[in-house]
């Protein structure tokens, strides 16, 4: 795909060298734009990702084009399932150091990997660039239909370590020792990382999900960090609370979480479960964050393969990435513009898609929401 | 054709003898603690109407002092449950930083109790915001992230082994698919993390598989464990038998708690080699212990499903049914099912219904 797409801009440059007055157009078109638009613009890096992310991706921006966005994306194809056709993932991290931000769709990860090894491009990522950091903001969205009402939670999830540390073997045939790391230091980092969160968005209560019923070491290591940490907010409430205990708390009453600070595994179990609370994968949009960069992707992460070139996804999740990335990058105005857009459309209920029990395609969808930008 | 007919009558003999047999069968109660007592009645109660051949033997699991100057369970405990093959327990305490395990791992250690099944269903009376969950979850029980395995490698950095071995993957894989097929269920489905944990989680679902093929007429499915989550609250009619590794099982079993009506309401079952052991998974409640305000669902259904496992089916259905009635009519429930009733008023309930059923 990117191939093609490189390709045909070599053919596209080609001609334009060839054809002076084609040069001449786009050197117009340029022209006019600059006078419309502010002179700088913000480079951001575009993972597009496996499954119906190339799709999603495109959604986006086109909405951008729409509302007129400063934003250049500098697109790159990373992808486990398609080794081929990836970029290297040294070019893709350094593009997201560079420009500190970025917007991503899915990265599928197999159960096997064509070269056998245990980490996953997804945890390599992470690791590259220390994304410890997973933020997801469960919110209801108006008009959209779901069992619970007025759910807002926000899940902090530790995601360098733990049980996706990817140290596995074989100690004799039949027997697999699989470990979990915990570290104080990366603990301690993620539980004032959840607290300083509570303090700047307004937040009452921090909750410690964790299972040191069991695992008395290695989750009691994160109970105590985060006991720790909570010492120093003494104006922000803090409770803890076993892992099965808050699974089953979230289905009956999810009312009563504000943010939760998670392990690594815990927190994708949670991050989904809360998902499926108000509207499923399509609606929830999340953010890593690292001390440098930050990468915005949808908060459920599932690359949904079997809809590929259907036109049947659901781009909400992904539009609200855009729009936390637009506000991270300080274009409020913009990042509103889409937003009320799309709260429109959801609220119309005329152009929703099938997962939110509407008829409509995703290219319906975006275009309703670019119709709605005022 | 003539073995075909013996083929025919002798499993219904079988079946008949089992039946029809007048002599009791034991079977070890554990009453427990904070409302265990109550609730244990309620269900000798319940039974006596029923009239179940079964012969209560009831044992006191208070940690003692063994020789080895730990505490742990009764050594009189452990050969009632090893001699009767199967017990029926109600919740139990675990005090915390006294310096010995739970008693509930104890015993799942004792009698190597690999299978846990907690059966999940909606039950008419009591509105949830989920009416059409029907699933079973099957949890491997002995291993996994619960080995119990870790050490502190240097100040701050802690290294817990999940430990995942094809004998128990196996073991607990086939039991599924049998079970399903004992129990006319559908479709199984493993939950796993394969694509994180690439060896463990791997390996346990490549035992799934393998099982899999020694049972051609139940469905087999694989999914990612935050799939499963994700489509649990928002459509749980699609799942049936789900059959994972112990954490995951531990996690996903209390959701479907939560789905519903909480630990109340789900009863649970042990299966191990030498015994199978029944059991309530709610806490002691020791804030309402004596007051006759305790609901016993949950250990009157895990009793149904150990009449279930002993063969005693017609018992088992009537008790089942009456239960479910009640609950249904909600003349007599108790509070936390948002009733007034007291816990003998819903015992006697059920137990005047039972009678009417066997007139």
């Amino acid at each position: 795909m990117t191939l093609l797409i490189k390709s045909s801009f070599k053919i596209l440059s080609q001609i334009s060298l060839i054809n002076p007055v084609r040069t001449i157009q786009i050197g117009s078109a340029k022209f006019l734009e600059s006078v419309i638009e502010p002179e700088y613009k913000t480079k951001c890096t575009l993972i597009p990702g496996d499954g119906v992310g190339p799709e999603l991706v495109l959604c986006i921006q086109n909405v951008f084009k729409a509302a007129n966005v400063p934003v250049e994306f500098e697109p790159y194809f990373l992808s486990e399932v398609n080794p081929t056709l990836s970029a290297p993932l040294e070019k893709v991290s350094s593009s997201i150091t560079k420009n500190g931000v970025c917007l991503k769709g899915i990265l599928a990860s197999p159960d096997h990997s064509h070269s056998g090894e245990l980490q996953t491009l997804n945890m390599k990522l992470r690791k590259e660039l220390d994304l410890y950091s997973n933020v997801v903001h469960v919110k209801s969205l108006p008009g959209i239909k779901s069992r619970h009402q007025n759910v807002d939670c926000v899940i902090i999830r530790e995601q360098t370590e733990g049980e996706y540390s990817a140290l596995e073997h074989e100690s004799v045939p039949g027997v697999v020792e699989c470990l979990k790391i915990v570290t104080a230091t990366k603990s301690q980092r993620i539980a004032k990382f959840a607290f300083d969160y509570a303090v700047k968005n307004g937040r009452k209560k921090v909750t410690c999900v964790h299972k040191a019923n069991i695992m008395k070491l290695g989750d009691g290591l994160f109970l105590k960090s985060c006991q720790e940490i909570a010492k120093l907010y003494p104006r922000i409430q803090f409770e803890t609370m076993i892992v099965d205990n808050c699974t089953m708390q979230m289905v009956s009453n999810p009312h009563q979480f504000d943010v939760m600070v998670t392990p690594n595994l815990y927190g994708n179990i949670v991050d989904n479960l809360a998902s499926g609370l108000v509207g499923g994968a399509g609606v929830v949009a999340g953010a890593s964050y690292s001390a440098e960069c930050v990468v915005f992707e949808p908060g459920a992460r599932h690359t949904y393969s079997e809809a590929v070139g259907k036109n049947v996804a659901n781009p909400t999740a992904m539009i609200l990435c855009s729009v936390k990335l637009l506000s991270h990058l300080n274009l409020r105005p913009y990042a509103e513009q889409i937003k009320d857009a799309l709260n429109r459309v959801l609220n119309d209920g005329k152009y929703l898609t099938k997962d939110l029990g509407g008829q409509s395609s995703t290219t319906e969808f975006t275009t309703a929401v670019i119709n709605n930008l005022r | 054709m003539a073995a075909l007919w013996i083929r025919k009558i002798i499993p219904l003999k079988v079946a008949d003898v089992r039946f029809c047999s007048s002599n009791l069968h034991k079977c070890t109660l554990i009453p427990g603690d904070g409302i265990g007592p109550e609730i244990s009645v309620a269900v000798q109660k319940i039974f006596e109407a029923a009239k179940v051949p079964i012969d209560w033997e009831s044992v006191d699991v208070t940690p003692v002092k063994g020789s080895d100057g730990k505490f742990g369970i009764p050594q009189a405990a452990i050969d009632s449950i090893n001699k009767n093959k199967i017990g029926l327990k109600g919740p139990l305490m675990t005090p915390i930083g006294k310096g010995h395990r739970s008693l509930n791992l104890a015993l799942r250690k004792e009698f190597n109790l690999y299978a846990n099944v907690r059966p999940c269903r909606s039950l008419e009376g009591y509105k949830t915001l989920y009416d059409n969950v029907d699933v079973i979850t099957i949890r491997e029980n002995t291993e996994g992230e619960y080995s119990g395995i870790e050490h502190e490698i240097v100040e701050g950095v802690v290294q817990s082994i999940k430990l995942i071995t094809e004998e128990a993957s196996s073991r607990v894989a086939e039991f599924a698919f049998q079970y399903a097929k004992d129990n006319n269920r559908k479709k199984v489905t493993a939950v796993h993390k394969a694509n994180i944990m690439r060896m463990s989680d791997g390996l346990f679902l490549r035992c799934c598989r393998e099982a899999a093929q020694k049972y051609p007429s139940v469905k087999f499915e694989e999914r990612y464990l935050d799939t499963v989550c994700l489509n649990m609250v928002q459509e749980p009619s699609q799942y049936d038998v789900l059959v994972m590794p112990n954490l995951y099982g531990d996690i996903l079993s209390d959701m479907c708690a939560g789905l519903v009506g909480g630990l109340g309401l789900t009863p649970s079952g042990n299966i191990g080699l030498k015994g199978a052991l029944f059991e309530s998974v709610h806490g002691t409640a020791p804030d309402i212990a004596g007051q006759d305000r305790a609901n016993p669902t949950a250990l009157l259904l895990s009793a149904v499903m150990m009449l279930k496992y002993m063969g005693l089916n017609d018992h088992a259905t009537i008790i089942e049914t009456s239960a479910y009635d009640t609950i249904k009519e909600a003349k007599y429930l108790t509070g936390d099912l948002g009733g007034t009733a007291k816990c003998s008023e819903y015992t006697s309930e059920i137990c005047s219904k039972i009678v009417m059923q066997i007139k």
